[in-house]
């Protein structure tokens, strides 16, 4: 039924500025035009002659030698999440290219932009099972915002102009394309022009602004309103808004886990974390409030649990770019489709300045009671065991809040941003949607790139650093000075925590003989260090901070630790666990 | 709104670009969601160069909505929408092959396909091939009154539906096209 695309869209009328390169050479050039001074990837056949175009504008575009493709495309992700760009990934076809899918499957589901190229066989050789043919467009589609498969060289610079403006426009998300090797190798007349808009596509719906006025009338009205933040603030660069906005009105704010660090830890209306594993108060409250406003997330089930025991109370107003997330959880009785920063500057007119001590009050009241059944005893523990939230303590106290946290995905997840201090917005890079054991410490060795002149901390457990370990060489080689701190409980923590809680305790796979991580931290020429005993701690993690390099410092951290609160799975958020 | 929670049969349709791929892309979103396609046709629009989707699912109305949604979040699906059984005009067309013998022995068969206002589409020397337009219910009955003559291949294309309002959503098509877009 389908013809191929022209490129038509962009004008290929020939003027003088036009030049006869290579399809490779136009793929550089074309990075360059797009302010790309940075990729990440590993080469192969099929996307030589992209390297061998690269290897001549080195002063322009470094490329950051992964050990892994997978690997590539994390670090891809933290670089775009510190700096607010977009990453980009280069592999060859075949392996090269499904390796990245883990990467683009997670920068699918927390919306990060992300363009992908790859190399493929020849276009003779398409669909002949050709060495390291893989067919990477129809295994990619499920999980990339847009895909496209480029088979002549001049449909080069339309397909990659698409590709950057979809994926850092609206939504922002990852997209892949695919070169053949005849494609890279043949000429064409080269003339770029960024692509500013695709027809049938609309990346930010038109606010409406009656629905912006029904919403602040609700809001006016509102005794008990709670607002959920998440990422659509930092993505829509709206931290600014978003802070005038709940100081305006005076509403305690709780964010999801890619919403962390929009607003400053320290804030007063900062109510905490939401989900699973999130604050007391914030998930207990869920179902006290009388309006509750969503502002760019997606009520994803590790937020809202059980959703027929989730908020029924309350009207729901959802601030959100993405229509499709409009009532696809969560009805919501006042959707407000738009842009974050354009939403929330309008909203902010309509609002009535107000205050709500009493309601806040509330959640006051849970802190304290979370603080005296959980927080205490995991910041300092009583025992002489070592707790991971006692290690994020005295980082707080080196960093002042100021770092970048890096987490890998586990119980160390939920304990450092449960407990990171933070006072600068992108400074929280997680795997959030995907749960992708492994991001970590590729995500950031990009984030350090991405921000070099910020201490960037990247904390893992013992069962996901051993998944992509081996970017602790390609740390080494960039000289990224990524501090790596492990909190080894020699368990699957998480996995071991459900077992022990829902599955009698029953260990399956989950104990880890672990390989001597300080010898192998030093195999790769990183400065280590081990820490068993509490009065090493504080000086250990002193160092670490402040060594000027890379560093990797272990923590032999409490085995049979749990990571509490827990909104049990099925259950509703008001029957969150503090034990 | 509220929204009726049974099963049901929906067509929804979606005008897209005319790209390789698309097809899969579209087909995905049923599949994540493990909802069979009772059948699928593409075809062009009354707009040049646009192309257009006809799906028939029998799904609850929640979840036909939020797939229309995920149908027009695709970068190249310009619009999407859906519609119960009676908001639309629909076809589905049926070739049944049967035995020229059948016709040599009575005129019952030729009874048949009149009274079910099919036609002949071609007689050969061995076999006849019958056409006929219609609701399912419609081509389901000449089946079966076929079938005692022996049928030897029998097809049944994809449902083909349009709008039963003056226009459909190709007037919103044009809005999108035009960058007139709310």
């Amino acid at each position: 039924m389908a013809t191929v695309e022209t490129p038509d869209k962009i004008e290929s009328i020939k003027t003088s500025t036009t030049e006869r390169i290579s399809g490779a050479e136009a793929v550089v050039r074309i990075l360059i035009e797009e302010g790309v001074d940075l990729v990440f990837g590993y080469p192969g056949g099929a996307i030589m002659p992209v390297y061998d175009a690269l290897y001549d504008h080195q002063d322009h575009v470094q490329h950051v030698l992964a050990r892994h493709e997978q690997g590539a495309t994390h670090a891809a992700q933290g670089y775009a999440r510190v700096s607010g760009k977009v990453g980009v990934c280069l592999a060859t076809s075949g392996p090269g290219a499904t390796n990245l899918i883990t990467g683009i499957a997670d920068a699918q589901i927390d919306s990060t932009p992300m363009v992908c190229i790859t190399g493929q066989v020849p276009s003779s050789l398409l669909g002949s099972d050709a060495f390291q043919e893989t067919d990477i467009i129809g295994i990619s589609m499920p999980v990339t915002k847009w895909n496209f498969q480029v088979t002549k060289a001049e449909e080069i610079p339309n397909a990659l102009a698409k590709a950057f403006f979809i994926a850092r426009s609206g939504r922002p998300g990852p997209v892949l394309v695919d070169i053949t090797k005849d494609a890279q190798f043949n000429e064409l007349d080269f003339d770029y022009k960024k692509c500013t808009n695709v027809r049938s596509y609309i990346p930010r719906p038109a606010l409406d602004i009656e629905k912006v006025k029904e919403a602040a009338e609700l809001i006016n009205s509102a005794k008990r309103p709670y607002i959920l933040f998440g990422q659509g603030v930092i993505l829509a660069n709206a931290e600014a808004e978003f802070k005038e906005f709940i100081e305006k009105t005076g509403i305690p704010s709780a964010w999801t886990i890619m919403g962390l660090s929009a607003l400053e830890t320290d804030h007063p209306l900062n109510v905490g974390m939401l989900g699973m594993h999130g604050n007391y108060g914030p998930n207990l409250l869920t179902n006290e409030c009388d309006v509750l406003i969503a502002i760019g997330m997606r009520f994803d089930d590790r937020v809202t649990g059980n959703l027929s025991k989730y908020a029924k109370q309350a009207k729901v107003i959802h601030l959100e770019i993405d229509p499709a997330e409009i009532n696809k959880n969560v009805p919501a009785d006042i959707p407000v489709l738009g842009d974050a920063k354009e939403s929330l500057t309008e909203l902010i007119k309509y609002v009535n300045p107000a205050s709500h001590h009493d309601w806040l009050q509330k959640f006051r009241d849970c802190d304290a009671l979370e603080h005296e059944k959980v927080i205490q005893d995991e910041l300092h523990p009583k025992t002489e065991i070592l707790s991971m939230g006692e290690v994020i303590r005295i980082i707080n106290d080196k960093t002042g809040g100021d770092a970048v946290l890096v987490t890998d995905v586990g119980q160390h997840q939920m304990v450092a941003c449960r407990y990171t201090k933070f006072t600068k917005s992108k400074s929280n890079i997680t795997s959030g949607g995907l749960g992708t054991m492994g991001f970590g410490l590729p995500a950031a060795l990009g984030a350090q790139l991405g921000a070099p002149n910020r201490t960037v901390i990247c904390v893992v457990g013992d069962g996901g650093f051993q998944m992509t370990l081996q970017e602790m060489a390609t740390i080494h080689q960039t000289g990224a000075k990524v501090k790596v701190l492990l909190l080894n409980n020699e368990f699957l923590g998480m996995v071991r925590q459900w077992q022990q809680l829902f599955f009698d305790k029953r260990y399956s796979s989950t104990i880890m003989e672990n390989p001597n991580f300080q010898a192998l931290a030093a195999g790769f020429y990183i400065k280590t260090n081990k820490v068993t005993v509490r009065e090493k701690l504080e000086a250990a993690v002193e160092e670490f901070i402040n060594y000027d390099g890379s560093y990797f410092l272990e923590v032999m951290v409490g085995k049979e630790n749990n990571v509490f609160p827990m909104v049990p799975s099925g259950s509703g958020v008001a029957e969150i666990r503090l034990e | 709104m509220e929204l009726e929670s049974e099963k049901q049969e929906f067509t929804i349709t979606a005008y897209t670009e005319n790209h390789v791929g698309l097809l899969h892309r579209i087909t995905i979103i049923f599949t994540k969601r493990k909802i069979n396609l009772e059948s699928l046709t593409t075809s062009e629009s009354e707009m040049e160069g646009i192309h257009r989707f006809t799906i028939a699912v029998t799904e609850t109305e929640e979840t036909v909505r939020k797939v229309v949604k995920q149908l027009e979040k695709q970068v190249e699906v310009l619009k999407a929408d859906y519609y119960k059984k009676k908001e639309v005009v629909q076809q589905e067309l049926a070739l049944y092959k049967i035995p020229t013998e059948s016709l040599t022995n009575g005129l019952e068969v030729e009874r048949i396909v009149r009274e079910h206002s099919a036609r002949f589409l071609t007689i050969e020397k061995d076999f006849v091939v019958i056409e006929k337009a219609g609701y399912r219910r419609e081509t389901k009955a000449l089946f079966d009154e076929l079938k005692p003559y022996g049928i030897n291949e029998f097809v049944r294309s994809g449902r083909i539906a349009v709008s039963r309002q003056e226009y459909g959503i190709g007037k919103l098509v044009e809005k999108v096209l035009a960058g007139e877009t709310a």
